[in-house]
């Protein structure tokens, strides 16, 4: 049973403390941009044989229980789940359960993020049944972590580091359960209709290739062909039907709300000038928004920008909203090309919509791919719970060291051609530009412009970007200035919470090497 | 609870709560200071917190007392409020003001400055102070009377002082609306000492209002020794009030501009506040007559329906059109349409612009008569050129 080691640590490339073995298994430190060059060849799932299923494709089995003893489901084994469903989903936790009632234990729960409405998970873990949690932690999870709590450590990566990680070999998912909104009794699985309609299933598609064993759950059973199939039931192994895969109203939410703090308003109307005055707003561009408050706001605001210039975009990736649906039905767009679904306006668009595309974290994200649709977008805006001087982020810890977010597509999407942080320049008093983030995320590199509503920062790597703002209105001033003014108005430099040298959690780089630790909070 | 002395409590806290403190403190015979903080803050301030809060006690004077304290994020200047408000209603500290670190004065505002748009802020809301000069109005007015409940007068007032000091309120022309006489002269001893800009005069009926603030104003500048101008704008909410508008905006050196208050004006008459403004359109032409009569601006009131745009701009434009130059907007999305409405439109510029030219040429040359093409232009309305070009400079609307 693998009891959290006292590793080794070492200092990467980053000037970060990282240790050097995480769950037994030996790590490569982050060695730097585009530094690590991975050989060998893609891990692969066992082969089957027709002849060991049922001729008229009938998968089905009673239940869950019963298909997770079918797998051969036994101690020590890595069991994966989706959050398509967000906080509505009832799969994981019913799978996690389901095994515990088969007896099994030191499990390794990989999913591709956790809710709150998962926090069951704790007493597992407590149990035994569950040693760790590889995959987003928050809120009660996230507080069990860093309180040094679990066995095992946490290792955090973003969507495409997850799929860089199953297809590398690093994971090695034993069992896949997917929750399907609508299936057939072969397995093909599609998400954007049935009652629990959530849009795209992108994040089970790698899980349905490498793992060893899938199984699909779903509460909308069609006879076979289950069309269009997100998911190829030629690799599920089984299919359980259940009444509720979720709560449909956590599932998606009914109206996607706009932030109404004049405050973050005008962050987001300065992020929309921001790319009308770059330039970056031009026929055929392309950015990616997501679901928060100032997303929304950005959006709504450039699109009037984009109605009042006449620019159309080429596509668009979200996140899925309304507001990226009312883009692509106004023409604004001609793609939405979506990783995940958020508001019943995205389920909609995407059933009927061709324009409307689900994507997965290999297309979007994959860095050990041959390229990524990442890179290939004008502009993308995303949030920050901290920024230093360099503009290194970080979007997992508070500044307390607790951790608060899942990493989700955010480090992928730093690879675009324009990366922005939309943030507030503090919270609460707590200033969000720093001397030093408390988790590294992401490199300052990548991170080309902070807009707060105190003022636009551009990196000094980009003179490109100052240069195609010089003579606009936008309030342009070095980073320094607006984290000097803040102190100023919080009345000092925040102090430095205390905290271990014990490693709880790791945030992985998305090339699967060691980017940062998170610590055990005292 | 605040009548008994000795134990008393200011501010607000719980999960809905942001950027305020609330302050219980209970004063002790001996023995010291013993101050329990509970602070969303805490990792990062909570040393900072307990430092300040026995720096302004022992500044008031206070050395034997028991402090809680449960912080959601307050700044600096609020927690110090908060500490003086709770001791002065627990009897404590009488006499004694704690002043924040201020931030440079802005310099003092024109008389005939533009005042497009004034952002209402409640006076006992910290958590508005501090960004509301970001979204640009020409005026930010930190409010004591109707938005602050009769409750929390004393408290408000300590909050609007010290933000007076300790906010930067960038380029804003820095107003207070003070409450209603006699409140509003207690207002003023707080107030006046930090350099307000304007102070706005709520439910003014006569002259006499206007003289006794300016009188008050006077005296405490006096005892501080403060030079800097603070201008008035009397607000006028009441029948009376609007029959006494020329004489009121007479009445003291320091008015530069004088306003309307609808809400109270239409319940004054026992009409019903409509859209497109009707009931109050005699009161509001008055005023304009009568604030261009004195020789001041004339100003509009607020448009109370935060989510209609399209009927703020419809309002403002008209408003424009009447004479007014200016009005008050109770949330900052209405600041760009009210600056939109306000701003002479390309077209009056370039005519502006050739007006002054034909103007400029006339006198280089010794003419006596303006003309334009083949019309001859008056004098006034040359002089209406060369405001409306001073307007649009100032607005930024031309170099």
């Amino acid at each position: 049973m693998p009891v959290a080691e006292k590793a080794e640590l070492i200092t990467n490339a980053a000037g970060r403390v990282v240790p050097e073995t995480v769950n037994g298994r030996h790590q490569l430190p982050y060695m730097g941009l585009g530094k690590y060059h991975p050989s060998g060849r893609k891990a692969s799932a066992p082969i089957r044989t027709a002849a060991d299923y049922p001729a008229n494709g009938d998968k089905v089995v009673p239940d869950l229980e019963t298909a997770l003893r079918k797998c051969g489901l036994r101690d020590g084994m890595v069991l994966s789940s989706h959050h398509h469903l967000r906080d509505g989903d009832t799969v994981a936790l019913a799978m996690l359960q389901a095994a515990a009632k088969i007896g099994v234990k030191d499990l390794m729960w990989f999913p591709s993020a956790s809710f709150p409405s998962q926090k069951g998970a704790i007493e597992l873990m407590q149990a035994g049944v569950i040693d760790h949690i590889e995959g987003s932690l928050n809120g009660p999870l996230g507080d069990y972590c860093t309180q040094g709590k679990m066995r095992g450590m946490g290792v955090l990566r973003s969507h495409g580091g997850r799929w860089q990680a199953i297809q590398d070999g690093e994971v090695r998912i034993d069992i896949a359960v997917i929750a399907a909104p609508t299936a057939d009794p072969f397995g093909n699985c599609d998400g954007s209709h049935g009652k629990s309609a959530c849009g795209s299933l992108g994040f089970a598609l790698g899980d349905s290739i490498y793992a060893d064993h899938v199984i699909v759950v779903t509460d909308n059973l069609v006879p076979f062909p289950c069309v269009p199939w997100q998911i190829q039931g030629n690799n599920v192994d089984y299919v359980v039907q259940v009444n509720s895969i979720g709560d449909p109203s956590k599932i998606v939410s009914g109206t996607t709300q706009i932030t109404r703090s004049p405050d973050r308003l005008r962050v987001a109307e300065l992020v929309a000038r921001f790319l009308r005055d770059a330039g970056i707003m031009r026929n055929g561009f392309s950015f990616q928004a997501g679901a928060g408050g100032i997303a929304l706001a950005f959006v709504s605001y450039l699109r009037q920008m984009m109605k009042d210039s006449g620019v159309k975009a080429r596509f668009v990736r979200g996140g899925s909203t309304k507001y990226l649906v009312e883009l692509l039905e106004e023409g604004l767009t001609d793609y939405i090309l979506d990783g995940q679904t958020f508001d019943i306006d995205g389920v909609r668009s995407m059933a009927a919509n061709p324009g409307h595309v689900a994507t997965s974290p290999f297309t979007s994200y994959n860095y050990h791919g041959k390229g990524n649709f990442a890179s290939m977008i004008d502009a993308v805006v995303l949030g920050a719970t901290e920024v230093d001087a360099n503009f290194n982020a970080n979007v997992v810890t508070h500044s307390d060291g607790r951790l608060l977010h899942g990493i989700g597509g955010w480090q992928n999407c730093l690879a675009s051609k324009c990366t922005i942080l939309a943030v507030p320049s503090f919270r609460d008093r707590i200033p969000v530009i720093v001397d030093e983030v408390t988790t590294l995320c992401g490199p300052g590199e990548l991170i080309d412009v902070v807009v707060t509503e105190r003022g636009i920062a551009i990196n000094p790597l980009r003179e490109d970007l100052r240069n195609a703002v010089k003579g606009s209105k936008l309030p342009i001033r070095p980073l320094r200035e607006i984290q000097e003014e803040v102190e100023r108005i919080c009345g000092g430099k925040p102090s430095h919470p205390k905290r271990s040298d014990r490693a709880v959690a790791v945030v992985k780089w998305v090339d699967g090497t060691l980017l940062d630790s998170v610590w055990q909070v005292i | 609870m605040h009548d008994r002395a000795l134990v008393a409590e200011a501010g607000r806290s719980g999960p809905e709560v942001r950027s305020d403190v609330r302050v219980r403190i209970e004063a002790r015979e001996h023995g010291a200071i013993e101050i329990e903080l509970h602070s969303r803050v805490e990792p990062y301030y909570g040393d900072s917190i307990r430092r300040q809060a026995e720096s302004v006690l022992e500044e008031l004077g206070i050395r034997y007392a028991d402090v809680q304290m449960e912080d959601e994020g307050a700044l600096p200047f609020v927690i110090s409020a908060r500490i003086e408000a709770a001791a002065r209603r627990a009897g404590l500290g009488q006499g004694t003001r704690v002043l924040p670190d201020g931030v440079t004065l802005p310099p003092a505002s024109a008389r005939d400055r533009i005042r497009r748009s004034r952002l209402y802020v409640p006076g006992s809301e910290p958590k508005y102070f501090i960004n509301a000069a970001l979204h640009g109005p020409d005026a930010v007015i930190l409010d004591l009377e109707d938005s602050v409940h009769p409750g929390e007068k004393d408290t408000a007032r300590l909050l609007v002082r010290n933000a007076l000091r300790a906010v930067d309120f960038l380029d804003c022309e820095r107003m207070v609306r003070i409450n209603q006489l006699p409140m509003g002269l207690e207002d003023l001893d707080e107030i006046v000492p930090e350099s307000p800009d304007l102070i706005l005069i709520p439910k003014t009926e006569t002259p006499d209002h206007v003289i006794a603030v300016e009188k008050r104003i006077a005296e405490v500048k006096g005892d501080y020794g403060i030079t800097r101008p603070t201008w008035l704008m009397p607000i006028l909410e009441t029948a009376l009030g609007i029959e006494n508008a020329f004489f009121i905006a007479k009445a003291s050196e320091k008015t530069v501009a004088i306003t309307i208050g609808l809400e109270d004006y239409t319940a004054d008459l026992g009409v019903v506040k409509t859209r497109s403004g009707n009931e109050s359109l005699f009161a509001r032409q008055r005023l304009v007559n009568a604030a261009h009569a004195a020789g001041v601006q004339a100003i509009d009131s607020v448009f109370g329906d935060l989510g209609d745009l399209e009927g703020l701009r419809a309002w403002a434009a008209n408003s424009r059109a009447l004479g007014f130059e200016g009005m008050g907007c109770v949330h900052p999305l209405h600041i760009p349409v009210i600056h939109e409405a306000f701003a002479p439109t390309s077209v009056e510029i370039d005519r502006a612009r050739k007006i002054v030219a034909a103007y400029d040429d006339a006198q280089a040359r010794g003419l006596a008569v303006v003309s334009l093409g083949s019309k001859m232009i008056d004098l006034p309305v040359v002089q209406r050129a060369l405001k409306l070009m001073a307007r649009a400079q100032a607005m930024g609307l031309v170099y």
